[in-house]
């Protein structure tokens, strides 16, 4: 029995060598000289060459697309938070007419994919004057009923008699809402914050078609593109710019990692 | 029902409603009109009925093909991901490890789709076969498909693994003391057991494998010639590269109607195979 489980530990542990191994080697390559990438098989290069990493963000302002993408995703994120709790807490907590007709409604706007609504979605943002702007970046997708769902589906176990005492002892919607229930929905949000944030992170096919000046406002896969178009044949460069592009994605994951697992098993869903 | 409720309660829901209203019903609604109008991007627009889902189905050189591709993709793709994603995390729960190898698993799920893509483009250059994958015809879409699973199973790998948690244990121990094998444990209690999970891990992998555009779009360009373009490529070329709103439009509004279909058919069909606890 012990033997079985080690060999089938082996095993797992080369399955996922050999899965990580396009990372591992875009590392290497971004680790080898000029000229390097094709010159051997072998997977590192003659030294290895940690100014590769320096020298991207001399080629194009690397800087300047991650500084970008912190501010859009994080705008996005408190957006995507405050809007989503506020709902959440009308559809579990409060009782008022129309209540399920309009999260029926909400709920039939997940079905509707981006695709349909790119298209008009870029003639309202020349109507507001906002083609080419860090607007445009946040606001059309940040109010989406999945935040909404999720925290409805958490506000709804917290127990009623709760909410009741706070309003016994004087306490407005306003306040049982900011002092009582927020502070209780602390995971959930978090979950929420992080998937948000990582989707704003990586979204390619909106900023392809809202921003123009990649430079000056282009987000990390964005300003990663325009490298690669620019830079193509120094793979080695290529290489850093994309390491440098997943780095925080994936130190948030490993920071997060308990409440990611958590938050997926629970939600199930997150558009991916 | 007191009337202080129904009023505070407006006031929590307005910014989504207002929002939602906005940036979604609104769009939905245009993006109907638009779809009968020729609508070029400067210039003004024009009444023209259907003509734009005519010249979709008969003379657009890329269409027809991109929606064969996109289905061949989502064929390919999402059985792929399934069995993946379900034969490791069944592997994996077995671990005392299970978390690690969970997110190693998860990584690329994660990671900006762009960079991943870009890594790959350059790994299949390296292999060193003329033409490479990327660029012979025969082998574009496969390549395409290859890189896409492993960027996505690990999502359902860990949908899968915590459903795998959940099984309720008596039910198993029962099946094992009866002396059922390991497989048919497998086949007859643990995946119908299963079946929620698995139904809806299906149904959103299929809704996002026919909205591919990113690795496509990076890997190959759609190429060559028309063998790698998908339906969203297609409805982001005409809009924004054509500069023709209209024919986008009438594009996604293609792509809404598959969807739905598609996801209508699984939901009618699950009854045979999607078993709930009363």
């Amino acid at each position: 029995m012990r033997a079985r489980s080690v060999v089938s530990h082996v095993l797992l542990a080369a399955v996922a060598l050999a899965f990580l191994y396009p990372l591992i080697f875009a590392v290497a390559t971004a680790l080898k000289p000029p000229g390097e990438t094709f010159a051997t098989t072998s997977l590192l290069g003659s030294e290895l060459r940690w100014r590769n990493f320096a020298d991207v963000f001399d080629y194009v302002p690397f800087h300047r697309y991650i500084l970008n993408g912190v501010l859009v995703a994080g705008a996005g994120t408190l957006v995507v938070l405050a809007a989503s709790a506020l709902s959440a807490y009308a559809f579990a907590a409060l009782r008022w007419r129309g209540r399920e007709g309009v999260f029926l409604l909400f709920l039939a706007t997940l079905m509707v994919p981006q695709e349909v609504l790119v298209v008009p979605m870029f003639l309202l943002m020349q109507a507001f004057g906002w083609v080419d702007s860090y607007q445009s970046l946040i606001f059309p997708w940040a109010f989406t009923a999945f935040g909404s769902f999720l925290l409805r589906q958490f506000f709804r176990s917290v127990p009623r008699e709760l909410r009741e005492a706070a309003r016994i002892d004087g306490a407005g919607e306003l306040r049982t809402f900011l002092q009582i229930m927020l502070p209780l929905a602390r995971p959930a949000m978090g979950v929420l914050a992080v998937f948000t944030f990582i989707t704003y992170w990586n979204s390619f096919l909106w900023p392809l078609i809202m921003i123009n000046d990649v430079t000056e406002r282009g987000t990390v896969p964005l300003g990663l593109r325009l490298f690669f178009g620019q830079n193509g044949n120094e793979w080695h460069l290529v290489m850093a710019a994309s390491i440098v592009s997943l780095l925080p994605t994936l130190l948030l994951l490993i920071a997060l990692q308990k409440h990611l697992v958590k938050g997926i098993a629970a939600a199930g869903l997150a558009g991916r | 029902m007191r009337r202080g409720e129904q009023w505070s309660a407006l006031a929590f829901a307005t910014p989504s409603v207002l929002g939602l209203g906005l940036f979604t019903l609104f769009p939905v609604g245009m993006a109907v009109v638009m779809s009968l109008f020729s609508w070029p991007m400067l210039g003004t627009s024009e009444f023209v009925g259907l003509d734009n889902f005519r010249y979709l189905f008969g003379a657009d050189p890329t269409f027809v093909a991109a929606l064969r591709n996109t289905f061949v993709f989502t064929g390919l793709y999402v059985p792929l991901n399934i069995v993946l994603a379900l034969a490791l995390a069944f592997w994996i729960n077995r671990s005392r490890w299970k978390n690690l190898w969970r997110v190693l698993f998860f990584i690329p799920a994660i990671t900006p789709m762009v960079a991943n893509a870009v890594i790959w483009k350059l790994l299949f250059q390296m292999v060193g076969r003329e033409p490479n994958l990327l660029a012979d015809g025969r082998t574009a879409l496969l390549s395409v498909v290859a890189m896409s699973v492993w960027q996505g199973f690990g999502y359902n790998m860990i949908v899968f693994s915590a459903a795998i948690n959940e099984l309720p244990r008596p039910v198993l121990e029962a099946a094992a003391i009866d002396g059922a094998s390991g497989l048919r444990r497998l086949v007859s209690v643990q995946l119908p057991l299963m079946s929620p999970a698995l139904f809806f891990a299906t149904i959103m992998t299929v809704i996002n494998a026919l909205q591919v555009f990113t690795q496509p779009y990076i890997l190959t360009a759609g190429g060559p010639g028309n063998a790698t373009s998908t339906l969203v490529m297609n409805i982001y070329q005409a809009g924004f590269q054509s500069r023709d709103l209209g024919l986008a439009a009438a594009g996604a509004w293609v792509l809404f109607a598959i969807i739905l279909l598609v996801t209508a058919v699984q939901f009618v069909g699950q009854r045979r195979w999607v078993h709930y606890e009363s």
